[in-house]
């Protein structure tokens, strides 16, 4: 039986200080970080490999150096168990691990408000005629990008290059719903008016390591953020940051599953492309949706007709296991979205981003005569991705009933506060919110705390699935300091 | 596509009808009623776009991340 699929996303934002001649995206990411006044620590996050039961003094906080930790670059831990950081020269939020896919969607929204607020924030230490703005997209139209990773739990016992083997195509595939649409080409690719994807461009290996050159669409990093004999964390770097929630949820629901099914033998062929990387911008520059793709074996399907093989064997590999119910709707929406794309795909403007950026620029096409080439095309796709609810076309979208939901604004609300239940990110956030004065430093698997004694007191945490709120909330509801919980704990060994 | 129900109806052109002629023009009035909201959505967007777009997405420069 498969693994269950703890996944979550990260995402670098866009980040730019209008009529600011000398921005620097350092500062200002620290500045706006800085500025978010929801629930946070400060604190450190620490790089150094994980060994539980490992004495505080010998995991180095004390007198350690910088390669061992982060203390650079800016960086908080949210109250809803995410992190909030400076990365290269972006904003980025990771989201807390997530029990399943529509909370990892949920999450994922809830980094926007993070994100708007935090800029909000920040903007009350600009001059005038200043003003800070934050995209949550992958490009800046000249050849830069930068990324949103998924995250998904797998056994350490599924070979890699099994997934290799039996993934590379669906991730190729699946652009037709996971785009979030871009005017032109970029990264010396052929000039389109409009493709599905921002990132498509930027892929020009099959597999490796690297994410900032020569991007590979299997990324091969290997860091489990738990217990290495048993995890492996695929790290999906060719996803496009989503603004629709329908599509995020489609975007990580359908690879979970797809996930869970080659876990469990369930995919029965490879349907390995003959030219992947060629694939992955040929599928992102065809609007028409229905151009073939050449198979290794010679045989050729479309985009859309590998997505439906995809389903297929997922519906019939769900039929046959006790899945969590979520993935019925992962299959229902999936298939709902694959039947518009097939017959008009202007009709999933209500649910896929690529789609509704393009209808509302034939709009304007339609009313002013609007160019591909014009600079307003580019600024309007630039400006779907803004964070700022009054700004941000998506939001204007949503306001008109273009855009469907899947979440209240409350429930968002308790999102950006609100630790998930069943994971060990309920554990991390709460201890934000209850003991953050003593919480000196942080990373996926361990917390550390200073309770005044000589040493300080770590607290591993290397099972994505414990310290949830079942395991967890009595133990936290009984101890007032972080000092109660370490000796409740039994010292460090968590 | 919906693309050719709009070019035939601009907001303004068409006058509101009698409850009686309604149903003999319903087709009319919808596409009346989308194209309104099409330019008021795209009235209201030009209110809060970014201004002069040539010089801002010129200077929209990122550096690489990841």
């Amino acid at each position: 039986m498969a693994l269950h699929k703890v996944l979550g996303t990260e995402t670098e934002y866009g980040i730019t200080i209008r009529n600011q001649a000398d921005f620097n995206p350092v500062l200002g990411s620290s500045m706006v970080i800085n500025s978010y006044a929801g629930g946070r620590a400060r604190i450190q996050w620490s790089f150094e490999e994980e060994t539980p039961g490992r004495d505080a003094r010998g995991f180095g906080f004390e007198g350690a150096g910088p390669a061992e930790l982060d203390s650079g670059l800016v960086n908080v831990v949210l109250t809803n168990g995410a992190r909030l950081y400076v990365d290269h020269a972006h904003p980025e939020y990771s989201t807390p691990e997530c029990y399943d896919p529509l909370e990892a969607t949920l999450y994922d929204k809830a980094g926007e408000v993070v994100l708007a607020r935090a800029a909000a924030a920040a903007q009350a230490l600009l001059g005038d005629g200043e003003r800070m703005l934050i995209h949550k997209n992958n490009s800046d139209g000249k050849g830069n990008s930068y990324g949103t990773h998924e995250n998904y739990l797998l056994s350490r016992e599924l070979p890699f290059n099994d997934i290799v083997r039996y993934f590379t195509t669906f991730l190729v595939s699946r652009q037709v719903f996971t785009g979030s649409g871009k005017v032109g080409a970029e990264n010396g690719r052929p000039q389109v008016e409009f493709q599905l994807s921002q990132r498509a461009d930027f892929f020009e290996e099959e597999v490796g390591l690297e994410t900032t050159l020569k991007r590979p669409i299997i990324n091969t990093r290997d860091e489990p953020h738990g217990d290495a004999a048993k995890y492996r964390r695929l790290h999906v770097i060719i996803g496009d940051a989503t603004m629709s929630e329908t599509q995020t949820f489609l975007k990580l629901g359908t690879a979970a599953l797809v996930l869970a099914a080659l876990e469990d033998g369930a995919l029965p062929e490879t349907l390995s492309l003959a030219d992947p990387v060629g694939s992955v911008w040929g599928v992102s520059h065809d609007l028409t949706l229905r151009r073939p793709l050449e198979l290794a074996e010679g045989r050729t399907a479309t985009a859309l007709e590998l997505q439906w093989q995809y389903h297929e064997w997922a519906q019939k590999y769900a039929q046959g296991t006790d899945l969590d119910p979520v993935f019925e709707r992962v299959l229902a929406e999936w298939e709902g979205v694959l039947t518009a794309l097939e017959s008009d795909p202007l009709s999933a403007a209500d649910r896929l981003d690529w789609v509704a950026k393009y209808r509302l620029l034939l709009d304007y096409r339609e009313r002013d005569g609007l160019a591909w080439d014009d600079p307003k095309a580019k600024l309007l796709a630039l400006q779907y991705h803004d964070v700022d609810p009054d700004r941000g076309l998506y939001h204007k979208l949503v306001r008109a009933g273009r855009i469907t939901r899947l979440f209240t604004d409350d429930e968002v609300e308790t999102a950006v506060n609100r630790p998930p239940d069943r994971t060990r990110a309920y554990f991390r956030g709460e201890c934000v919110s209850r003991y953050a004065q003593d919480l000196v430093a942080a990373n996926w698997d361990s917390l550390v705390f200073d309770v005044g004694e000589e040493a300080l007191k770590r607290v591993p945490m290397m099972e994505p699935l414990r310290g949830d709120r079942e395991r967890v909330a009595g133990l936290l509801d009984q101890s007032e300091t972080a000092a109660d919980l370490v000796r409740a704990l039994g010292g460090d060994d968590g | 596509m919906a693309d050719q129900d709009r070019k035939q109806t601009r907001r303004g052109e068409a006058e509101a009808s009698t409850e009686a002629e309604v149903v003999e023009e319903v087709d009319t009035t919808v596409g009346d009623e989308l194209t309104e909201r099409i330019d008021d959505l795209l009235d209201e967007i030009d209110s809060v776009l970014e201004e002069n777009a040539e010089e801002f997405v010129k200077n929209y420069v990122q550096k690489g991340g990841e």
